[in-house]
């Protein structure tokens, strides 16, 4: 049987902090999950994966990650990736606040 | 406590070099991350969700105050202004960048104090009680085994790629407080029939996706034993231990598929080869670690001002009652300062708080601090008359919460706020049971009662062995939270039950609260604890209020 392929967005590591960042389509990293690629096509996204997979300088650990299309750009659909765009739940540290 | 000769100096010195030329590689693009990987693991530093983490390692859970003031120096340049302290008495910083961290090792160093082996398939940090050499019950201070053992197992060449990581525990009191039947191995200081002091050893114990308790392979073994069985122990698992599987490499399987007497056979053998090749210069160097080890000068003063507080003020009986433990001395006592403050992370400790402990721990306590597996912050030797003062200076850092044993003095471990591997979080699972019970007003009502959450199958937060255990997991999607009752981590380990179907993150308080008033309901007087009481009425009442009443509740 083959699955149905679900949107994808390509997420990393930033090598120096470690912060998550996505693929845009213009080939940059953003920490601004809605300003990633949203991808529809599991061809592309093996493609963008691989490309992601080549800056071995710039990122860490990239892979593929469910998303959905939101108002603002593409949203996470499962909670660690969700938590991957806001930070940790304890303090107002990571992304809540540095990206306001 | 044990200071750096010239060949650890050199040493770690040495390891900081290195790993500071492979950090300026990686970042240069010479170095690719599959090799780099490895070897910042070897350093303590992994990459978890949103930024790096280092993992140091504090030995045995032993600190000075100039080392604690380091660890606030490190939180407050390169870090958020804080630390955690981990179960196996380690502390982790959540983030720091990359470019920092061979200067942050480099800080370590200038307090003798690292991040080796505190990640990758070694020996890791052993962990010892944290009351060692000074709890009433103790029959020899177990921190210089555990620091022989340390030694031994830094930078071993035979055991630098085990099948699985690798934990020891030691514990030198008749009440174990260092969870040594949940280690791979457990190291215990008891005395034989003739009086004399050796190890019990067990082996195979460990919690993560299949709990086991550990089993006793020698019930008594000769103290220049030591080394050449454990190194047995090690030496027999790294053969037959299984490097096909992940999740049956750990030596616990390795036992239990062998069965103990054939495990213990091979030990032997291997044992009668090792034995004859240790000279004795390992009990050499065992005398000249326990000269680190001196007895603090205990103080002799009258204690009225101590009984006259105790007296009068409610709210510091209220603390000594629940964070005090006996000490050896009469006159002393060992505070356990809780980080557990209603709300808090538990484990989180700010830089502010590490300075002024340090402070209190030199004026006060004979310059010893500890951090407990429990995520506590440690006082092991205070003269009673200092009490007054210890406290008040513990509440002016917003640390004087008397809550330590109770329901909300919470292990939790980071979870999905910071753990890559996590399924569910943990830390507002804690954070909102102890609002809640404060808010009801029943913890001391309630009691003993320890509570352990894990934020996946790995089980940091040793929830297998809560009186409550909370594993989260991720069940389709959304976090759930598997509930665990009856475990005990102390001499008489015992694995918690399952209750059944795991609840959602909006529930699991509401049904903490359910257990524990079951609980309230049941026990026979206000004496019979959680545990005792769980022990004599089994599952089924507990069972009934979390899921019959919620049926009967929905069906109305
Ligand atoms: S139990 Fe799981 S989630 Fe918690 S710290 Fe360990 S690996 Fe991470």
């Amino acid at each position: 049987m083959s699955r149905r392929f679900t949107p994808k967005v390509v997420t990393a590591n930033h090598l120096l902090d470690g912060d998550a960042i996505w693929l845009t389509a213009d080939d940059r990293w953003t920490r601004n999950m809605c300003e990633a690629e949203l991808i529809e096509d599991e061809a592309h996204a093996d493609l963008r994966l691989l490309f992601a997979a080549g800056q071995k300088s710039v990122v860490v650990g990239a892979y593929l990650a469910d998303a959905i299309a939101g108002p603002n750009g593409p949203e996470p659909t499962h909670f660690r990736e969700d938590f991957r765009t806001k930070g940790p739940s304890n303090y107002a540290h990571g992304k809540q606040v540095e990206l306001q | 406590m044990y200071t750096y000769n010239d060949f650890d100096e050199a040493f770690v010195r040495t390891r900081v070099a290195q790993f500071a030329d492979q950090v300026e590689r990686r970042i240069s693009g010479v170095l690719p991350e599959d090799e780099f990987r490895p070897l910042r693991l070897m350093n303590g530093l992994y990459l978890q969700l949103h930024a790096y983490m280092l993992r140091v390692a504090i030995p045995y859970g032993t600190l000075n105050s100039r080392q604690m003031r380091q660890l606030a120096h490190i939180a407050q340049t390169y870090d958020k202004g804080y630390g955690h302290f981990t179960t196996r008495q380690n502390i982790q910083y959540n983030w720091p960048k990359l470019k920092d961290v061979p200067q942050i090792l480099s800080d370590l160093a200038d307090v003798e104090m690292h991040a080796l082996q505190t990640s990758g398939n070694t020996i890791r940090n052993v962990t010892a009680d944290h009351f060692a050499g000074a709890a009433a019950d103790e029959i020899e201070d177990p921190r210089p085994t555990a620091e022989l053992l340390r030694q031994w197992s830094t930078d071993h060449p035979e055991f630098q790629f085990l099948p699985r990581k690798f934990k020891i525990a030691v514990s030198g009191a008749v009440h174990d407080r260092a969870v040594t039947l949940a280690h791979d191995i457990g190291v215990r200081i008891v005395r034989n029939d003739a009086g004399e002091v050796g190890y019990q050893i067990i082996v195979g114990g460990g919690l993560g996706r299949t709990p086991m308790v550990g089993k006793i392979i020698k019930d008594w073994l000769p103290k220049a034993d030591l080394l050449p069985y454990v190194e047995a122990v090690v030496s027999v698992w790294n053969l037959l231990g299984r490097r096909d599987n992940k999740y049956k490499a750990r030596i616990k399987i390795t036992v239990f598929e062998n069965g103990l007497e054939e495990f213990s056979r091979l030990v032997e053998d291997r044992f009668a080869v090792i034995r004859p090749t240790f000279s004795g210069v390992d009990q050499e160097l065992l005398a000249e670690i326990w000269s680190h080890f001196a007895t603090p000068a205990y103080l002799n003063a009258p204690i009225d001002g101590y009984l006259d507080r105790l007296n009068r003020d409610g709210a510091f009986r209220a603390w000594v009652d629940t964070n005090i433990a006996a000490h050896k001395v009469d006159s002393y006592a060992i505070v356990t300062v809780s980080t557990k403050k209603h709300g808090n992370t538990p484990g989180d400790v700010t830089d502010a708080q590490m300075r002024a402990l340090a402070d209190i721990g030199e004026t006060y306590g004979h310059d010893e601090l500890r951090i407990s597996h429990e995520q506590n912050v440690i006082l092991p030797h205070v003269h009673r008359s200092n009490l007054p003062a210890v406290y008040d200076a513990l509440r002016q850092i917003d640390m004087a919460t008397a809550n330590v044993g109770l329901i909300s003095d919470i292990i939790a471990c980071p979870g999905m706020d910071y753990c890559a591997l996590a399924t569910a979080r943990s830390i507002p699972v804690a954070q909102e049971i102890a609002l809640r019970f404060e808010a009801l007003k029943l913890e001391h009502e309630v009691g003993p009662l320890k509570i352990k959450i894990s934020g996946c199958i790995n089980a940091c937060g040793h929830h297998h062995v809560g009186h409550i255990g909370i594993l989260g997991l991720d069940r389709a999607g959304v976090e759930n939270y598997q509930i665990t009752l009856g475990g005990d981590g102390t001499e008489d380990t015992v694995i918690g039950e399952k209750t059944g179907p795991g609840f959602s993150y909006e529930t699991i308080t509401d049904a903490i609260e359910r257990i524990v008033m079951t609980y309230l309901s049941l026990r026979t007087s206000a004496e019979e604890t959680f545990l005792q009481a769980y022990r004599r009425v089994g599952m089924a009442p507990f069972k009934a209020a979390l899921y019959e009443e919620a049926k009967a509740h929905a069906a109305e």
